[in-house]
């Protein structure tokens, strides 16, 4: 007999968590340090009923969205150009893929001396995150379009703009498209870190929620955000990147 | 090159003036074509044919304007051929289709770069050409669902299709059934004979080229030269199992495996 999938993940996630659950009731430890998964989840319901986890999750979200959709959009031409452009490709490539290495936390002083505590500064942070990963991607994958489709599409009068918004992009999407998701959870990663370290007058996100919980020797906050934090990426992973790239593998009978 | 000395026949399409074309690859430097002079006439159906590597392929993306030579010159009627245009399509080896295109916006690629046409013009177009290559009932398939013969019957509809003045094919029937590819051979040249086309067309069916040329080219290769022209006097329509044309074809045949035979003798 053959059990359905998710049976064995369930038994095992069950076992885990009411052990996890034991341990700490009976007392080997310290519910300061380890809280026990039921207090975690007191914890959530009780900031998911008073606001304070929508409302942080949705600044944060705001964040994440807006600085990673000015990293693409301007990420995408700037990598066309890297590809079209010998001497821009040899200046601004080798720049992004050094900058690529770079942690984007590493940006977070400079933002704050430029833009001090406000949005913008975290905005600057996700762009950082963004924007490098995205740049490389795309010149990749512009210069490893199939010359045989250039041909084609210039024998058929393609040339200038139609060839790169018809023939040059759409032949470069899936490795633009995993560009961006590797941008993504760059951006992810630099704005947790940046919300942990820096006050941010004008929001109070998931970040700074975590750092608060552990101000307060909050413990089940710390890991309760974490959890969220974990099932924001799952989820945009889930709804948005794997079902993109479903389907330009399948279109495409890759 | 001078061009005092670039005379054009009256009534020539495509001319070529001692073109050579040398690849530097990894090995070494290939003459791929050498000093080729010919001419190819307005509304000619001219076929090339030669042993594998004798630069047929090259001299078509020359004629395309997809690559430059290294020396002579290439003109289209008066105009030095320079840089690909609308006005010579070329259908490649591969067959080139575009994989996020399905099979109709295929073909309508090269329709909608055409301005002087209407949507419901390049429509109708584009569904005739594929209706004559057998697929209209494959419009929605994407280029992957498709066998590779029916790929390449596609990929010979998309350049069919914009009607263009000169037309360029590389081996365009070698992947299709018999039945097919008979039945394409009568429409190519009724589309010649109607439309008033100028074919460049590489084969290496010896019977193929008889069939469908005015005139078959035998190059040979290493490096790339011109060997031998023969003219092709039959009427047409003409049927791939004309008799007269089998014997003529045997003729063609008997011309290549000679200059085979004695460019290995001259390896050996
Ligand atoms: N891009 C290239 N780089 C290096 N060498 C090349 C290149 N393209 C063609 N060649 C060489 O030029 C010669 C002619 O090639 P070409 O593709 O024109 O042959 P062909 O006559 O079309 O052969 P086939 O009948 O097999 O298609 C070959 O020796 C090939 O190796
Ligand atoms: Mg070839």
């Amino acid at each position: 007999m053959k059990l359905p999938r998710f049976v064995i993940p369930t038994l095992v996630a069950v076992t885990f968590l009411g052990g996890w659950e034991w341990f700490v009731r009976v007392g080997h430890v310290n519910d300061v340090l380890v809280p026990a998964p039921s207090q975690i989840l007191h914890w959530f319901w009780d900031s998911l009923l008073n606001g304070e986890l929508l409302s942080a999750t949705w600044v944060t979200m705001r964040r994440l969205i807006i600085g990673f959709a000015i990293g693409a959009a301007l990420g995408v031409p700037l990598g066309a150009l890297c590809a079209r452009v010998r001497w821009i490709r040899d200046t601004l490539g080798v720049l992004a893929l050094g900058l690529q290495t770079l942690p984007s936390v590493c940006w977070v002083p400079l933002a704050l001396l430029w833009f001090g505590q406000e949005e913008s500064a975290l905005l600057f942070v996700v762009v950082m995150g963004t924007i490098w990963a995205v740049v490389i991607a795309v010149q990749e994958s512009v210069l490893n379009v199939q010359p045989l489709y250039l041909r084609a599409a210039m024998t058929m009068g393609s040339k200038g703009w139609h060839l790169w918004l018809r023939v040059i992009l759409p032949a470069a999407l899936p490795g633009v498209l995993s560009g961006m998701k590797q941008g993504w959870a760059f951006a992810w990663r630099s704005l947790m870190a940046a919300e942990i370290f820096v006050v941010i007058l004008t929001g109070f996100g998931l970040g700074s929620l975590l750092h608060a919980g552990r101000e307060l020797l909050r413990m089940d906050q710390v890991m309760g955000v974490m959890t969220v934090v974990v099932l924001v990426g799952l989820l945009a992973d889930l709804i948005f990147f794997s079902p993109l790239e479903r389907w330009l593998r399948r279109s495409r009978g890759l | 090159m001078n061009p005092a000395s670039f005379k054009t026949h009256p009534s020539a399409a495509l001319t070529l003036r001692n073109v050579t074309k040398r690849f530097n690859g990894a090995a070494g430097c290939v003459t791929a074509l050498d000093d080729i002079t010919l001419d190819v006439k307005e509304g000619e159906f001219l076929v090339l044919v030669g042993p594998s590597g004798c630069g047929k392929s090259t001299l078509l993306s020359l004629l395309a304007g997809l690559d430059q030579v290294d020396e002579g010159a290439i003109r289209l009627g008066e105009e030095p051929v320079r840089s690909p245009g609308r006005d010579r399509l070329v259908m490649f080896q591969q067959d080139a289709l575009f994989p996020w295109l399905n099979t109709l916006e295929n073909v309508m690629f090269g329709l909608r770069l055409k301005p002087d046409l209407t949507e419901a013009e390049r429509l109708e177009s584009a569904r005739y050409y594929l209706s004559l290559v057998g697929l209209a009932d494959k419009e929605k398939a994407r280029p992957h669902e498709l066998s590779g013969g029916m790929r390449q019957r596609v990929a010979l509809a998309r350049s069919l299709a914009p009607n263009p003045r000169v037309l360029l094919m590389d081996e365009p029937f070698s992947a299709l059934d018999a039945l097919t590819r008979d039945q394409l051979y009568r429409d190519i040249q009724d589309i010649f004979t109607k439309r008033k086309k100028t074919i460049v067309l590489v084969t290496h069916n010896i019977r193929e080229a008889v069939c469908l040329g005015d005139r078959v080219v035998l190059l040979s290769p290493n490096p790339g030269r011109v060997r031998q022209i023969f003219d092709i006097n039959l009427p047409r329509p003409r049927r791939i199992n004309d008799p007269e044309l089998a014997s003529l074809a045997a003729e063609v045949t008997d011309a290549l495996s000679s200059h085979l035979s004695r460019s290995q003798e001259g390896l050996a």
